[in-house]
């Protein structure tokens, strides 16, 4: 545990505009998530030559020694990424950043990503490579989706989870995206009809099961209590991160879902969920609100079971019952219209909106929220989480 | 006839799991387990995870399965399956190989009738140049 002056906190967000996958091609991906590290900067109320430290996940192709020269970043002292594909190391990127701010490595850590699917490649469609590729790809399994949906498939074997469950989730973040004007789908509604109605990706997953494929960066600064105490934003405490996997999970459903049988409908954060907790002294009773990672919608309704706020196989009556609802839902979630329907950064504008939640900026915010869980990409393997608390 | 086009990508053996797709080719469905333990484990790797001996043996095996999970495919994600959609991609265990679960896919019957638990019989797809991919149907 550090001591409280060295305690990590978030004090500054910054992001690109977020389009659909090829709405930003005046820009290239790394000019974009610059920016959005200078307007995190910004938001703090940092110059950027205090950054000495530089976070990011998923093979992220905007490398952190190249950020610094763009950046004109005097002195890099931490320089790390998180193994694995996926967003699985969103809220990881943040660990490893207050791994760096605990122990004194770092003094003022950048956790960040840019991702635009228009530059590069549509997450849809199949990649080119893969790790244990000749195991999936010849048989047609190709993309997320279909990976997922595989998983989903057998935890609605297991439990009373159906597509009204799953529906639930697609509209309840549809809801919250409309009152957000930066959200992609922010002017767009969505009725149980037209959810019904939308074609099948992969059963059992429609199209507003699946998450946006969208082009935008996003950043977000961490320091130690001590200098975040004199800067220009409400400081928000991370509480407890952690990241990794459970035993045996490899390459989990994005390679050859060899996963253990037992685990293997699951989100992969079960033992991370506890320790999570434990870490910060809390339950997920102690949650107000969450944003956990919406790459497709029945693994949010796992990671609720996961992360504990209902028991296994119950998290199809907890969404029912409208607990998730930002409109009077106990346990509102991803608030700003999550991956479904702001925009797929691999999470981190996930962060960016847990923070904006402990500083009451959200366009949905939970009246009197003090905590905040956040997760990164679930099913995956390393897995990640955060909790926020307004400090 | 194979049961996808041959712009369909292909196994590319690598140094850990050549003698997989060697076994394939020869329409032999065979599995790693370490050669000290015993352990069983899928997709072939290097060393045992449970006594880390980088001895192995092949074990077969047999022709029936049953389906862990699937999906029912309806997008197609790459060109070469526009004309097989929907299809079935299933996840399959198999009586006495604890630990080893394979992604292949279940043919011969309507998407919509597969359920997870179904018993399954093993099918040889030969998709030229002398390999064979492990497909499955409703025993």
């Amino acid at each position: 545990m550090a001591s409280s002056a060295r305690a990590p906190h978030i004090v500054g967000v910054g992001q690109s505009a977020y389009t659909r996958w090829g709405g930003i091609q005046d820009r290239s991906q790394f000019r974009i998530t610059a920016e959005a590290i200078v307007a995190a900067a910004r938001d703090a109320g940092l110059p950027v030559s205090a950054i000495d430290g530089l976070t990011s996940f998923s093979n992220d192709s905007n490398e952190g020694p190249v950020m610094q020269a763009a950046l004109g970043i005097p002195d890099l002292r931490w320089s790390a990424m998180v193994w694995g594909g996926g967003g699985g190391g969103s809220c990881g990127a943040v660990s490893l950043a207050c791994a760096a701010i605990e122990s004194g490595q770092a003094e003022v850590v950048v956790a960040y990503r840019g991702l635009c699917q228009g530059q590069g490649r549509r997450y849809g469609r199949a990649a080119p490579t893969r790790t244990h590729g000749s195991f999936i790809a010849p048989f047609g399994l190709f993309a997320p989706p279909q990976m997922l949906a595989m998983m989903v498939q057998r935890f609605m074997h297991l439990y009373p989870i159906t597509q009204d469950h799953l529906a639930e989730v697609a509209l309840s973040f549809r809801a919250n995206a409309n009152r957000n004007p930066l959200a992609v789908m922010g002017d767009r509604t969505l009725t149980k009809e037209q959810y019904l109605a939308s074609r099948w990706i992969a059963e059992p997953l429609r199209l507003y099961d699946c998450c946006l494929e969208t082009d935008g960066a996003a950043a977000v600064i961490i320091t130690t209590a001590e200098r975040a105490r004199d800067l220009a934003q409400q400081r928000v405490e991370v509480l407890a991160s952690a990241h990794g996997s459970g035993a045996g999970w490899s390459t989990g459903p994005l390679g050859s879902q060899n996963m253990p049988d037992d685990t293997y409908a699951s989100t992969n954060n079960r033992r991370l969920a506890k320790e999570l907790f434990a870490s910060a002294g809390l339950t997920p009773a102690d949650i107000d609100v969450a944003q956990i990672y919406d790459h497709f919608s029945g693994m949010v309704l796992m990671a609720l079971e996961d992360f504990g706020f209902c028991g296994p196989g119950e998290s199809g009556d907890f969404v029912a019952e409208g607990n998730i609802r930002h409109d009077g839902g106990k346990l509102p979630l991803n608030t700003s219209g999550g991956q479904l329907s702001e925009a797929y950064v691999h999470g981190v504008n996930l962060i960016i909106e847990g923070v904006r939640q402990m500083r009451d900026t959200s366009t949905a915010q939970v009246a009197d929220a003090s905590t905040c869980l956040v997760t990164g990409g679930l099913g995956v393997a390393p897995t990640s989480a955060i909790l926020l608390g307004r400090n | 006839m194979a049961l996808f086009p041959e712009t369909m990508p292909r196994p590319e053996p690598d140094m850990d799991d050549a003698p997989y797709w060697e076994a394939c080719a020869r329409r032999q469905l065979r599995f790693q387990s370490c050669g000290v333990c015993g352990l069983l484990r899928h997709p072939p790797a290097p060393i045992c995870g449970g006594c880390h001996s980088t001895e192995v043996t092949w074990v077969t095996a047999p022709a029936e399965a049953e389906v862990f999970s699937f999906t029912v495919i309806h997008h197609a994600s790459h060109a070469a399956v526009a004309d097989n959609l929907p299809y079935v991609v299933g996840l399959v265990t198999f009586p006495g190989l604890p630990g080893v679960k394979l992604v292949t896919n279940i043919t011969d019957i309507v998407p919509s009738e597969v359920r997870i638990g179904m018993p399954l019989t093993l099918w040889w797809d030969d998709i030229g140049d002398g390999m064979y991919l492990p497909r499955f149907r409703p025993a």
